[in-house]
């Protein structure tokens, strides 16, 4: 089946973004598609890469990271929620006149559209968040 | 002009899509952020409901004048839905009712349903969005 | 057409167990996740309300999420089956579309 996961929460404040890499992972191993990852709200926050949690525990954005590598994850970034938390690439950046940008490896910023081809295209779209 | 990250146009089934809003708002950003959801997914032409029910029937009460703390009043915002053909709006009846509130305190027209026809109305729907 | 709702909070917590069992059809699954899975257990004010619940629905406990809670030697609900992540997959797949109760 292709699945789209949609995460609506932060890592690390929420449990949510880790059940959904637990859930994507499984999915993945049962040989499901995964079709994408939006991250909304505060979900957005996944995506930086300037995370530095503590070295005895899990560190979420690199786990979102290594899954996007090993299997061609499309893990998207909402650019308006994004725009408001301070997520930007470098196109972000240079066209806010930021003075640097912060996304992680395997992350990409688009639109809200995104959100809403994976309902239409997937055949289920598991929600985690708060 | 097209910015990089808008969508080319889709084609594809049409859907019945279900935004659910739970939520008060300002307390948190949910009720906007999906708000702003249902805008642009308007461009998709899919068959959308949008459903308030609990905390979520205070989201389109009248009168909200947030100059005191601060924030956006955006719930003129409702009323612009009709223009992007968002027309099914409804409302639990047990969530208004048990909050002491009436029709006649929304901003918008609504559909009022109870919630055994409201878990109906979800059960016709293909993507169920919650925030 | 059968829909798999998800409650991730606490029936302590929040009401997010009492708004989906009130929405949930008869024939609709329901997964217990993250801190919603404190509503699985005997011997809390909300049990009662599971095993009605049970009557018209199947019920299901995250398995990773009891254990990460201390909770694996309580008793779970009879009838209130454990899955791990891979059953939550299979769920998914299993029932038409899934609603998560935030």
């Amino acid at each position: 089946m292709k699945l789209s996961v949609l995460v609506n929460e932060g890592p690390y404040q929420h449990q949510a973004a880790d059940t959904a890499i637990q859930f994507t992972k499984a999915a993945l191993e049962k040989g499901h598609e995964i079709m994408r990852v939006f991250f909304y709200h505060d979900g957005v926050n996944n995506g930086t890469r300037f995370g530095v949690p503590p070295q005895d525990d899990r560190n979420i954005t690199e786990q979102w990271t290594e899954l996007a590598k090993q299997h061609d994850l499309d893990l998207v970034i909402c650019i308006a929620a994004a725009q408001r938390r301070g997520i930007l690439d470098e196109n972000e950046a240079k066209r806010q006149g930021k003075d640097g940008d912060n996304i992680a490896d395997g992350f990409r910023i688009s639109g809200l559209g995104q959100l809403i081809e994976a309902g239409i295209q997937s055949d289920r779209l598991v929600i985690f968040g708060d | 002009m097209s910015e990089p990250w808008e969508d080319d146009e889709l084609e594809g089934p049409v859907r019945k899509f279900m935004y659910v809003n739970r939520r008060a708002p300002y307390g948190t950003i949910y009720a906007l952020e999906s708000l702003e959801v249902v805008l642009i997914a308007a461009a998709f032409e899919q068959d959308v409901s949008l459903v308030f029910m609990d905390d979520g029937v205070y989201q389109i009460k009248k009168d909200q004048d947030t100059e005191a703390i601060g924030v956006k009043n955006f719930s003129p915002i409702y009323r612009a839905l009709e223009g992007y053909d968002v027309e099914k709006l409804y409302v639990e009846k047990e969530s208004l009712e048990s909050r002491g509130l009436t029709t006649d305190d929304l901003v918008v027209p609504v559909q009022i349903v109870d919630k055994n026809q409201l878990a109906d109305l979800m059960e016709e729907q293909e993507v169920i969005l919650s925030f | 057409m059968a829909m798999l709702h998800t409650v991730n909070k606490s029936p302590f917590e929040r009401r997010t167990l009492d708004t989906c069992l009130r929405h949930a059809v008869k024939g609709a699954g329901i997964l217990l996740i993250e801190d919603g899975v404190y509503a699985a257990f005997d011997g809390t004010v909300v049990a009662e309300k599971i095993k009605a619940a049970l009557a018209d629905h199947k019920i299901y406990v995250l398995g990773p999420d009891v254990k990460a809670r201390g909770m694996k030697d309580h008793h779970v609900i009879d009838g209130v089956q454990v899955v791990d992540y891979g059953g939550f997959v299979d769920l998914v797949t299993e029932y038409d579309k899934v609603q998560s109760w935030l």
